[in-house]
């Protein structure tokens, strides 16, 4: 059953009929006893009574009543008993109207039943040597269980008539104690699709609290998730606007020109506008992806193998990159989610093709500390303007130092993937030279898995900007 | 006409160089506040086109330094912040014209035709002096009705001389409304396109001034 009211409507109503279904039962078992012990003793003090009165044969003619043939109607109180009186030698000495003409008891003394032109009778046999008589006193079972019958229907009558009413009552408490939770259904039923705004907690009844708790963490998260999208979205949507522009005016210019040697080099910054374009929807959407990944699933990545996995898969370039790799790296597991490191190392290695000079040289090495590892990439391209480090992760931040293909979005990547990991992204300009060193800092000591670099001495004295940098 | 373009995406500057560059104007392009700073200090531009987010700061102080050293040059703003309120911040803090990416190229050329003939203080789209009539919009040029074919350059110097008649336009002058900094500019290249306009033209129309420069010949004379 779906609703909670009828639910509850059933339940109460089921209860109540069972407590008086039980209760009944109860006050029949109870007054049949009771009644059995009363007619009992009412049967022995009568038998008694005629026993004291009865002295002999003339006595007893008294009792003797012509009208036997008559039988007295079942269920009248007004005839209950009847009475005989034997001689002890056997002979019926007398015996009440109404009572029948066979012996009502076979037993000498005590209580006795039997049965008697179909009906049951309840007798208390007395015995008097001295006077040589016997009284039996009986009264019809019948007589009993109809007494009995009529107290339960005395009691069963208001019962009939009180659990509709009582059906009455509870559903229309039910109504009104429910009151809250409709009030709670009909507020979240008006609201817009897009209104996230918490329940007020007031006015809520304690054991609904929590649900209504829930709800708004619910709204809270779903809110901050639409407001971030909003805020993609809107970012996106602006970014593509410069390359439209670009795309639509070298458009035009393929358009309008007569000179064939423009055209083409329209079309050809078309091309590069496009290429670009994609990337950027690219990095998009794994930003996107990124955004939406809240724990992600940890486990022992070979960062090695991974950075070899990223050059293997770097495209075919118009200048060839000559990349290095520490050795050492092919031994260090990380922790870390193998796609998402993937993303990051991947990023910070076109970041270091895109931005590397005519020689070409990329380097990827590691440094182990106390308690951190850095993993970093090496390049000797123009490296990032001081006051630039801190802002190169913003979403679509492109500073001075740009790339053509750059969408403004690859190290904020980076830095999202990295956060996920559990790592960090500390980038400086190389001291020694041109070029940035982009780190993947963990601060966690890996020290059982690390085996120790033989590098690590000969590296030191960087030139350490940016907020991002840890303590070494 | 020679025009700044302060933009930093490279393949939307190279499409308003060579785009504007069909619509007769000459154009510089830079891809930095410093850099536009230091492109107008050093020259005179008839109009600035500017986009508002460059890699080292907003194009909306750049507006502003401009504007408070009583720089009249006319500025439009191309930009991808084109809701309403970003229109109306760009054109209070001085711009001009504000368009919005992406856009069409004819439009933006004649944007930037308008604000600089409103700079110029006309309002007429054509410059006519001495039987001389100039459609900066068409590229054409007629004289008594006849239309005459001119090239890029000889359009840009008859244009430049048209501008303000009365005026003589050194030989520099004219070089720097013909050429951008990047291209190549041989020593008597303004003489040969006077000389080609004047024999497309009429002689008497231009008239020199040894030593000073040219200027549109008054119709007086």
């Amino acid at each position: 059953m779906n609703s909670l009211k009828s639910r509850l409507f059933l339940i109460l109503v089921a209860a109540t009929s069972l407590i008086w279904l039980t209760a009944t039962c109860w006050i029949y078992v109870g007054a049949t006893r009771e009644i059995e012990s009363v007619l009992d003793s009412r049967l022995q003090e009568a038998a008694r009574m005629v026993l004291s009165l009865a002295s002999g044969n003339d006595a007893a003619a008294a009792l003797k009543d012509d009208d036997s043939a008559s039988v007295p109607e079942t269920m009248s109180y007004e005839r209950q008993l009847s009475c005989q009186i034997w001689s002890l030698d056997g002979r019926l000495v007398a015996r009440s109207s109404g009572a029948p003409d066979e012996s009502l008891s076979d037993k000498r003394a005590g209580f006795s039943q039997r049965l008697i032109k179909g009906e049951t009778w309840r007798v208390y046999t007395a015995e008097d040597p001295a006077k040589g008589v016997r009284v039996s006193v009986g009264d019809r079972l019948g007589l009993r269980s109809h007494l009995v019958g009529e107290i339960i229907k005395g009691l069963l009558a208001p019962l009939l008539l009180a659990i509709p009413l009582l059906g009455l009552l509870i559903y229309a408490s039910l109504g009104r104690g429910l009151l809250p939770l409709q009030a709670l259904a009909r507020e979240l039923g008006h609201r817009n699709a897009d209104d996230m705004s918490p329940v007020a907690t007031g006015t809520i009844p304690a054991e609904i609290q929590p649900v209504v708790a829930s709800l708004n963490h619910l709204f809270r998260k779903v809110r901050e998730a639409m407001q971030h999208e909003r805020e993609l979205t809107a970012f996106a949507a602006h970014e593509l606007r410069t390359p439209l522009a670009g795309l639509r005016t070298q458009a035009q210019i393929a358009m309008v020109t007569g000179d064939g040697n423009v055209r083409k080099a329209a079309l050809r910054q078309i091309m590069v506008a496009v290429d670009r374009t994609t990337r950027m929807v690219r990095q998009l959407l794994a930003m996107a992806k990124l955004d939406s990944i809240h724990d992600a699933k940890q486990s022992r990545v070979n960062i090695g193998d991974l950075i070899e996995e990223v050059i293997g898969a770097m495209p075919a370039l118009d200048r060839e990159a000559t990349v290095g790799l520490d050795p050492a790296l092919k031994g260090t597991m990380v922790s870390a989610n193998r796609e998402l490191l993937l993303v990051a190392v991947r990023n910070l290695h076109e970041n270091a093709v895109r931005h590397m000079d005519e020689s070409g040289n990329i380097r990827w090495s590691m440094e182990k500390r106390a308690d951190s590892l850095a993993v970093f990439v090496e390049d000797d391209g123009p490296g990032i303007p001081k006051d630039e480090i801190a802002l190169v992760t913003s979403r679509f931040f492109r500073g001075r130092n740009k790339s053509p293909l750059g969408s403004g979005l690859g190290l904020s990547i980076v830095d999202l993937a990295l956060r996920a990991c559990g790592a960090q992204l500390v980038l400086q300009n190389r001291s020694g030279g041109r070029g940035l060193r982009a780190q993947i800092v963990w601060q966690v000591a890996q020290d059982s898995e690390i085996r120790d670099s033989p590098a690590d001495s000969n590296r030191s004295g960087f030139d350490r900007v940016g907020p991002h940098l840890s303590p070494a | 006409m020679r025009i700044l373009v302060v933009e930093d995406d490279p393949v939307l500057s190279d499409g308003l160089k060579v785009g504007l560059g069909l619509y007769g104007a000459t154009l510089d392009i830079v891809s930095s506040c410093a850099d536009g700073d230091a492109a107008l200090a050093a020259d005179a531009f008839d109009a600035l086109v500017l986009d508002l987010m460059l890699p080292d700061g907003s194009g909306l102080d750049l507006l502003a330094a401009l504007r408070s050293r009583g720089d009249r040059t006319p500025v439009l703003l191309l930009t991808a912040l084109d809701e309403v309120p970003d229109r109306i911040r760009g054109l209070d803090a001085g711009a001009d014209d504000y368009l919005g990416k992406p856009f069409d190229l004819e439009e933006l050329a004649a944007r930037v035709r308008a604000i600089s003939r409103r700079n110029e203080g006309r309002a007429a789209p054509q410059l006519t002096y001495n039987g001389v009539t100039l459609n900066p919009a068409r590229l054409t040029v007629t004289i008594d009705n006849k239309c005459i074919g001119l090239s890029r350059r000889e359009f840009a110097v008859l244009a430049a001389l048209m501008d303000r008649p009365g005026t003589v336009l050194s030989k520099s002058d004219l070089e720097a409304k013909l050429y951008g900094w990047q291209e190549e500019v041989e020593s008597n290249a303004v003489e040969v396109h006077v000389h080609n306009l004047r024999s497309k033209i009429g002689r008497s129309k231009i008239e020199t001034l040894r030593g000073i420069g040219y200027r549109m010949r008054p119709v007086a004379s």
